[in-house]
């Protein structure tokens, strides 16, 4: 028995081990994104990486909430506007220069002056860290009160959908303070520097792989701690861990209230990439693709949830340039066979590989090894 | 390990949509007792076992030491020192037998230890896995375990968390007579530390090793005593007869059909 058994404890990877290779990676990915992606790309491709490089971010907070946590976030639009639109007011403002109105207010509004609720987005400070702590109050606040009320599962997914359609809305019905359908468009600086100049979108490029990377390290010990232990326990058994003396609602609050930050952090600097948030960014449509790129890499792997976010947003381009109408029919296609095929992601592929080669590895000597496998 | 202490419950009443599952019962278990809970299907065990944890309202009163426990919140239950397990094991499978053990002692954790990884293995996590004897199995995933390697799992995270009253639905039901040895001797050692309730329908485990035995029939409180006193008593004769021939299914003759039943 106790033979059998001993090679599923040589399968688990020591702790030093996997750091080391997570070590690796994150080098391997700092040259790609700071060596390699600049050199090989043209400036234009490369402001498109950086968009690609935003989507990724929101699908590290995915990957915590939805694949560790099992909160399927399908409404992560709602933070990933409300971080760009906070970024956007204050980039607004600030290109209007001091005492002027932006100019679609001008276009639009009757107003003459800035609305109170703009004014406190006129200091950087304040509108930095809006962008990342608003998104968390609104989370912390919807979280406490959905997790309590123990909404789970579909519901929770629905209930984020109809949230992010409800933002949408209200933003698309106040033309004239947010810019309606057509959001907060043509913004030219970037606190003092000229987004018109390809060097400073290359910087921009530059902080948001930069992001990208903070977010994984982050995400990457919230997993590896004990908290992200007890999430993945509550996302298999929540009422088991509500006996052991923990209330399930606080756990998946955090992951949540951290998800929606890191999309807020993602909203905020795909402003200065694209140039522009509107409400066709942060709606349905863009939520559903957040989730998807996560699903198709493997939602509980955080290397899987960003290489596939990168690869849908990439194939949405590839392909939209090509086939415009196919596009959102291949990406539904993607969704459902992801899900229905492959629930862990092309990252559980990697596993199943690595796992089928160590069972032939050790064949020889412990024939006993599959049936462990198996189970 | 803080002192031991009682189960106090009085007039204990849960009822589903008019239909009392239990009705007014009075349950005192000594502290340090390993009291066993036995009766027919339907008899309101796992019930009242539902209740003292918070899972289901209930009327009444359940004191644990001084502490009344109704009314509270299942998490809030179980930080005052009570666990339970239930009738299929329910251990996180994806997570490791280690992992499994220590979220089961981190309750009291604070933030900042959340946030850290876990760098050792903490000393009671290693004596729970040594009590259990799965200290060679510590970096299996729990879902690899066997059936009875689960129980004793679940009783282990109980250890950890160290909780003072240990309730327990069925926990040899499915295990080979070795398997059910050992566990009666590990709920021997704990019950030397804690307050134990077993809820079982094995009637030679039972007679093995309980301490005291209460029987419920129909949501009440039928007969208690030792083993040797309940097995007299008339009126349990009389409930189990639905159940064996001779009417005394607390004799070894009839114990497979209560085995089978569980």
């Amino acid at each position: 028995m106790t033979d059998s058994r001993m090679p599923l404890l040589t399968r688990i990877p020591l702790v030093k081990g996997h750091s080391a290779r997570a070590r690796a990676g994150f080098a391997a990915a700092a040259v790609a994104l700071f060596g390699l992606a600049p050199l090989a790309l043209s400036d234009f491709r490369l402001g498109l990486l950086a968009k690609y490089l935003c989507t990724a971010m929101v699908a590290v907070g995915i990957c915590l909430a939805w694949g560790r946590g099992g909160l399927l976030t399908l409404g992560q639009g709602v933070f990933f506007g409300l971080g760009g639109y906070a970024m956007a007011m204050h980039l607004k403002i600030a290109d209007a220069g001091p005492g002027n109105l932006p100019d679609f207010m001008q276009l639009y509004g009757t107003a003459t002056e800035l609305p109170w609720w703009w004014q406190p987005f006129a200091n950087p400070l304040f509108a930095l860290a809006a962008t990342v702590l608003l998104p968390m109050l609104v989370a912390a606040l919807l979280g406490s009160f959905i997790f309590r009320r123990r909404v789970k599962g579909a519901y929770f997914a629905i209930l984020s959908q109809a949230l992010t359609a409800a933002f949408a809305i209200w933003l698309i019905g106040q033309q004239a303070t947010t810019g309606g359908t057509n959001g907060l468009t043509d913004i030219q600086g970037f606190f003092g520097y000229d987004l018109n100049d390809p060097v400073n979108q290359r910087m921009v490029y530059f902080v948001i792989a930069a992001a990208l990377l903070l977010l994984m390290a982050l995400a990457r010990q919230l997993i590896h701690s004990r908290y992200g232990e007890l999430l993945v326990a509550v996302r298999d058994s929540e009422e088991r861990v509500r006996f052991l003396g923990y209330d399930p609602a606080n756990v998946k609050l955090v992951a949540y209230v951290v998800a929606a930050g890191m999309a807020g952090l993602a909203g905020a600097l795909f402003v200065p990439a694209v140039g522009i948030i509107s409400p066709a960014m942060i709606g349905i449509v863009p939520s559903i693709e957040f989730v998807i790129g996560a699903a198709v890499g493997g939602r509980a792997s955080l290397v899987g949830a960003v290489l596939g976010a990168i690869g849908v947003a990439w194939a949405k381009t590839a392909l939209s340039e090509e086939f415009p109408a196919a596009w959102t029919y291949f990406q539904g296609l993607l969704f459902i066979v992801a899900l229905a095929f492959l629930p862990g992601g092309l990252a559980s592929l990697v596993g199943m590989v690595r796992r089928r080669r160590a069972a032939r590895a050790s064949e020889e000597p412990s024939p006993a090894l599959p049936v462990g496998e198996a189970a | 390990m803080s002192e031991l202490s009682g189960l106090r419950i009085r007039q204990l009443r849960v009822s589903f949509d008019g239909f009392k599952a239990v009705d007014g019962v009075d349950l005192d278990v000594q502290p340090g007792d390993l009291r066993f809970l036995i009766g027919p299907n339907g008899a309101g065990k796992t019930t009242l076992v539902d209740a003292v944890t918070g899972l289901v309202k209930a009327e009444g009163s359940v004191l644990f030491g001084d502490e009344e426990l109704l009314g509270r919140s299942v998490h809030k239950i179980a930080r005052s020192g009570i666990g339970r397990t239930f009738q299929t094991a329910t251990v996180f499978e994806e997570l490791t037998v280690l992992q499994n053990l220590d979220i089961a002692a981190g309750a009291g954790r604070g933030m900042l230890t959340m946030l850290r990884r876990r760098k050792d293995v903490p000393e009671s996590v290693a004596r729970a896995l040594e009590t259990v004897g799965l200290a060679e199995l510590a970096d299996s995933p729990a879902g690899t375990l066997a059936h009875g390697q689960k129980q004793w799992l679940e009783i282990g995270m109980l250890l950890v968390q160290d909780v003072r009253l240990l309730l327990l639905d069925e926990p040899v039901a499915g295990m080979s007579h070795d398997e059910r040895q050992a566990t009666g001797e590990l709920l021997e050692r704990i019950s030397e530390e804690r307050t134990v309730v077993v809820i079982e329908h094995d009637m030679d485990f039972m007679r093995s090793f309980a301490r005291s035995v209460s029987v419920l029939h129909a949501g009440k409180v039928l007969s208690e005593g030792t083993v040797a006193e309940v097995q007299a008593d008339r009126r349990v004769q009389e409930v189990y007869l639905g159940h064996a021939a001779a009417g005394d299914v607390l004799d070894t003759a009839a114990a497979p059909a209560a085995v089978q039943e569980a």
